[in-house]
């Protein structure tokens, strides 16, 4: 028993690594690890694999915020987007074919892996004009990056697009239950050109607000099964912390190459789904 | 840029808040889940019939009052749960302490989806 939670907890501590250095949830490290190291059951891993999105969430929101690396402002402005997503997908559910969705976004995230990978060397967006209504929505910011020494002033753009694909992430997230995280670091780098620091921390910062709104709805159908989300909560917590300290102390080309091989697996795992294999 | 620099002080102030309590949250919640998990293996005992455990707010309430392991390790994840939606709460105080209440608005509606999708229970 201890040593079953042992092995949960070590595994926990890598996910929240990744999951602060990259703005995602840890469910592609946990859920897999679950159940095909621990042979938990899928429920039960996806439940923990709640508590790991909300505990990467706000252990790594403790020093990014303070840091003020995460913009607080494109955080909530967006998070009406994905929250009303969601809650259309959970809606639509069951009218949409999901095959094809696996497949549309799988494509989606296979392109984006490919215009990251030809910007992989561009430390800071360069060349970005705010839009009128990033001024307007005052989304611009600036924080102290400690690997360049020096205060990052940056501008925003596409936030129509940065919205509506915020929108999408939100519904495909209620519709196929999968992390919105790599769909919210997409869409902030890609369309809105944030600093990469920016988009994954911000990314971190919404996804646990994403994710509280449905983690009732799992503890009260029992898919919440302390002793495995417990040593997954205290696992992630200490890996999140641990992950902040990492990121802030690496280049963003250096985050956005961890990036894109992540980008792609999730792309083919997408794509292979929605074909059936 | 000087608005900016003006944006970015008043908004300074905000971020330490909600970082603090974060932090104050995450805390709690990791040391009651530590407490509730020592306790289990102590014990060898998670105080309920075998692969059963609360799964309701006012069965983990009454597990943590006879102090049951498992009702504890819940209890830390409740709070876990809840801290992003005490989050959002605070940030609509601090937008309105800076008088931003184009945020207030924005936060506000956010707040209010949450508790929607919390109510209808359908969002995954």
């Amino acid at each position: 028993m201890i040593l079953t939670s042992s092995i949960i907890l070590l595994i926990s501590i890598v996910a929240g690594i990744f999951g602060a250095l990259l703005g995602l949830g840890g469910g592609i490290i946990v859920i897999p690890m679950l159940t095909l190291l621990l042979g938990v059951n899928i429920k039960y891993a996806i439940g923990a694999s709640i508590v790991s999105v909300i505990a990467t969430s706000s252990g790594a929101a403790v020093t990014y915020v303070r840091d003020k690396i995460t913009n607080l402002r494109i955080g909530m402005f967006l998070e009406i987007a994905t929250t009303t997503g969601a809650l259309t997908g959970a809606f639509i559910a069951g009218l949409i074919s999901s095959k094809y969705l696996y497949i549309i976004f799988g494509l989606l995230l296979l392109y984006s892996a490919f215009t990251m990978l030809k910007k992989r060397n561009e430390e800071l967006p360069v060349g970005v004009v705010s839009q009128p209504i990033a001024k307007k929505l005052k989304l611009e910011g600036s924080y102290y990056d400690k690997v360049l020494k020096k205060e990052i002033q940056y501008n925003v753009t596409g936030v129509n697009k940065g919205f509506g694909m915020m929108y999408i992430a939100g519904v495909i997230s209620g519709l196929l239950g999968i992390g919105s995280g790599i769909f919210k670091v997409m869409a902030m780098d890609l369309f809105m050109r944030l600093p990469m620091k920016v988009s994954t921390a911000t990314s971190n910062f919404m996804i646990g607000v994403t994710a509280a709104a449905s983690a009732g709805v799992y503890l009260v159908r029992g898919d919440i099964d302390p002793k495995i989300a417990g040593p997954v909560a205290l696992g992630v917590l200490i890996g999140a912390t641990l992950g902040t300290k990492i990121m802030t102390n690496m280049k963003s080309t250096t985050i956005r190459k961890i990036f894109i091989p992540v980008l792609a697996y999730v792309s083919i795992e997408m794509l292979l789904k929605g074909l059936g294999v | 840029m000087e608005e900016r620099k003006n944006q970015n002080e008043k908004i300074e102030n905000m971020e330490i808040i909600i970082s603090q309590t974060l932090r104050a949250g995450v805390f709690l919640s990791a040391l009651i889940i530590l407490i509730g998990l020592i306790l289990f293996f102590a014990t060898k005992s998670s105080g309920y019939p075998a692969n059963t455990y609360p799964t309701s707010v006012i069965a983990i309430i009454k597990g943590l009052i006879s102090l049951k392991p498992y009702a504890i390790i819940m209890t830390g994840l409740l709070v876990l749960i809840l801290t992003p939606v005490f989050r959002v709460g605070v940030s609509i105080i601090t937008f309105f302490q800076e008088k931003d209440y184009m945020y207030v608005y924005i936060t506000s509606a956010v707040f209010i989806i949450l508790i929607l999708s919390f109510v209808l229970g359908k969002v995954e």
